[in-house]
């Protein structure tokens, strides 16, 4: 575990931020697409030690927080089915869906289980031959590989009670999303280093070339990160926009070849709706028809009604950037994360959650 | 797994029964049979041997008294079993009162079908956790439920301690000032828990640190008395969790050293894959110690002298200041506020 100690260097850290405060001459917002790089920046106390200048927007990139309350309920309609056992990573079982989460459908005597790896449930649909086991696929294109390799394990095995209720979200087309909003403040991006190891760097370049925005590929240590902070900051201050990687010890430019080919096998790309911010098109993955028994959506005919989300949740202008969560009435009020009103108060990654939980 | 690291020399007598019946807890002959089998004669001692209602015992001076019930899942895990666990928490529920813990009660509720070698196993360890604190199980009860309305074992126990003559352990003395000790590494039995949870297995050594505390309490009383201001073990919700309760009714502000917190590597490294945070994490075997600032170096000594206490640290103060709060220190500098947890701690997707 080198990583622990070697980018977590109180020494280190305090380099590059000196060298940030020299170099930074006037102001900038970055925002930072994933909910594990806020979380990193939060819990370690980062915020607290950059130069005023420098503003730190928290991005989309939380797979929790932008599921949509419509697929939230699918998965709690599907956990109280009788016949079904719902799988899901831990992260999910406390965002509220429309009328209750999927806990709280736990509580009442659904069968949820926490996971980490969706292989483990085609493990489970296999001793448990009489239930049908659903897991909850959420996540950007980070999990979907592992995802998708579930189901061509499935298949290969001839597991025939298997199936996946997909909600992916994919990166780049939420920053075109941000960038063209007329609203946006964004001067530059740190990239989410776990995305671009999947799915390399080659999406970028288009996203940089269009809206003349540096981007930095990064990791998630506060070396990584300060170290990413600063490349953004020197681009700017020297008026480029180009396409970096800080986190080249992990991330390549062609990305993991064997991890696309899977999900290019399973799931194909498709318009999708992101909570709080709506329909964003190309930015999602669905089960193709080559695996169509498979998609928990067509195996058990999903047609539930759309939602509304809650009106109080300001949460689309927080994963825009455009608000801090503290600048949300409702933060720490009616909005906790006991009774949160939004997913990003729930979610370990989410922004809300992250302020209300490490910020002084 | 090995169910317990000392292995006693008790076999199980032979039985006609290999599975607990309803019978078992019916009152009449089975219960007896199971009773005498198993609890009276593994755990005996003069007052269980009058098995009577209830035990008649000879206190005097301030009583400390407190119960616990214990539900783990699993019952068997790397480093203990809820025997063990039933056991060394309730002694640490005493001692963590400033007092010695004398006799406990021991309260069992079993789930029709419960392997009967398991549950001998688990008497085993609650003998030996027993036999380690220097208490006697006085008192007990079993009941037996129905298939499906319970989860193999639920242990409660109660127990009642004398309270060391120097101690004085209450909230109310803590004061800004205070140094705030940990007996050890932290976070390794909720970690060993999680290791061998369905679902969720993963190859490690960690081992749960359920253990006694009441001896290293009492050395600590006998040296310093009065300048331990208050005691606790972070169990459930971890030290955080603590730290936040007694912060909030202290009436004070806390900060601590996220530098000088010991946790084991492996266990770091394992909280680090989960995705959770070491100081929301269980410990079975750990307390925190509020000490006057002037008795902080030597309680470190006296821990540290103690097998149990080898890795002790002061990782943290008491402070007038952010009131109800538990403020970090992070390891480079910046800071962050400790909060509560809304729930149970999740693990993360990515």
């Amino acid at each position: 575990m080198k990583f622990l100690t070697e980018y977590r260097n109180p020494e280190v850290v305090r380099e590059y931020l000196d060298e940030l405060h020299r170099t930074v001459t006037q102001p900038w917002t970055i925002m930072e697409i994933c909910g594990g790089q806020t979380h990193s920046l939060v819990k370690n106390g980062i915020l607290d030690l950059l130069p005023k200048q420098v503003t730190m927007v928290h991005g989309p990139g939380c797979p929790v927080c932008v599921t949509p309350l419509g697929i939230i309920d699918e998965a709690i309609y599907l956990a109280e089915n009788e016949g079904v056992v719902l799988c899901s990573f831990g992260d999910m079982l406390r965002v509220p869906g429309s009328e209750k989460s999927l806990l709280e459908a736990k509580a009442g005597g659904a069968d949820v289980r926490i996971l980490y790896s969706p292989l483990e449930a085609v493990k489970l649909a296999q001793e448990h031959p009489d239930r049908e086991v659903v897991f909850f696929a959420v996540g950007f294109e980070t999990t979907a590989p592992a995802n998708a390799l579930s189901v061509v394990q499935a298949k290969q095995l001839g597991v025939k009670n298997y199936a996946i209720l997909a909600s992916h979200v994919l990166v780049p087309p939420a920053m075109e999303a941000i960038l063209g909003d007329p609203d946006n403040v964004i001067n530059a991006f740190l990239a989410a280093g776990h995305v671009c190891t999947i799915m390399g760097m080659e999406e970028y370049f288009p996203v940089v070339e269009k809206y003349q925005v540096p981007i930095v590929v990064t990791g998630f240590e506060p070396v990584d990160l300060l170290q990413g902070i600063l490349m953004a900051v020197k681009q700017l201050e020297r008026g480029e926009a180009k396409l970096e990687n800080q986190y080249a010890r992990v991330v390549q430019r062609e990305g993991n070849l064997l991890a696309m080919q899977t999900i290019e096998k399973v799931f194909e790309v498709s318009d999708r709706s992101w909570r709080g911010i709506g329909t964003i098109p190309q930015s999602g993955y669905e089960v193709s028809e080559t695996y169509a028994s498979f998609d928990a959506r067509r195996k058990f005919n999903l047609q539930l009604a759309p939602v509304e989300e809650n009106k109080d949740c300001i949460a689309g202008t927080i994963l825009k950037g455009l608000k801090k969560p503290f600048e949300c009435p409702n933060f720490r009020t009616k909005c906790t994360p006991e009774h949160p009103l939004g997913a990003p108060m729930v979610s370990s990654e989410g922004a809300c959650a992250a302020y209300y939980h490490f910020h002084a | 797994m090995t169910k317990l690291s000392i292995q006693l020399n008790c076999p199980m007598p032979k039985l006609d029964f290999d599975i607990i019946t309803l019978g078992h807890g019916s009152g009449g002959l089975l219960t007896h049979r199971l009773l005498d089998a198993g609890v009276f004669k593994l755990l005996a001692n003069e007052f269980l041997d009058e098995q009577h209602d209830g035990a008649l015992l000879d206190l005097s001076g301030k009583v400390a008294f407190t119960t616990d019930s214990f539900v783990i899942s699993p019952i068997f895990f790397p480093g203990g079993n809820i025997g063990e666990l039933a056991v060394n928490g309730t002694v640490n529920d005493i001692a963590m009162c400033g007092a010695i813990p004398k006799y406990l009660s021991l309260g069992f509720i079993l789930e029709e079908g419960l392997r009967m070698d398991d549950l001998w196993e688990i008497i085993l360890g609650v003998k030996h956790a027993a036999a380690q604190a220097g208490v006697q199980i006085v008192t007990g009860d079993t009941k037996v439920v129905e298939k499906g309305k319970g989860d193999q074992i639920f242990i409660n126990t109660t127990g009642i301690g004398v309270v060391h003559p120097a101690a004085d352990i209450r909230i109310g003395r803590i004061r800004p000032g205070d140094q705030i000790i940990v007996s050890g590494e932290i976070a390794a039995h909720g970690i060993a828990i999680m290791s061998v949870r369905e679902g969720l297995e993963f190859e490690t050594d960690i081992l749960s640190d359920s253990t006694n505390l009441n001896f290293l309490v009492k050395n600590l009383l006998d040296k310093l008395g009065e300048h331990v201001h208050f005691l606790r073990d972070p169990t459930r919700g971890g030290v955080a969790t603590t730290l936040n309760e007694i912060a909030k009714k202290a009436g004070l502000g806390i900060e601590l050293a996220q530098a000088q917190i010991p946790v084991n590597e492996q266990v770091d490294g394992a909280c680090e894959l989960l995705g959770l945070d070491p100081l929301y994490v269980a410990n079975e075997g750990k307390f925190l110690a509020i000490v006057a600032p002037e008795s902080a170096d030597e309680a470190l000594e006296l821990l540290r002298k103690d097998g149990k206490g080898k890795n002790a640290a002061i990782i943290g103060h008491v402070t007038e200041n952010h009131i109800g709060q538990v403020l970090l220190k992070s390891k480079i500098g910046g800071r962050r506020v400790v909060n509560m947890l809304p729930g149970e701690q999740l693990p993360r997707i990515c």
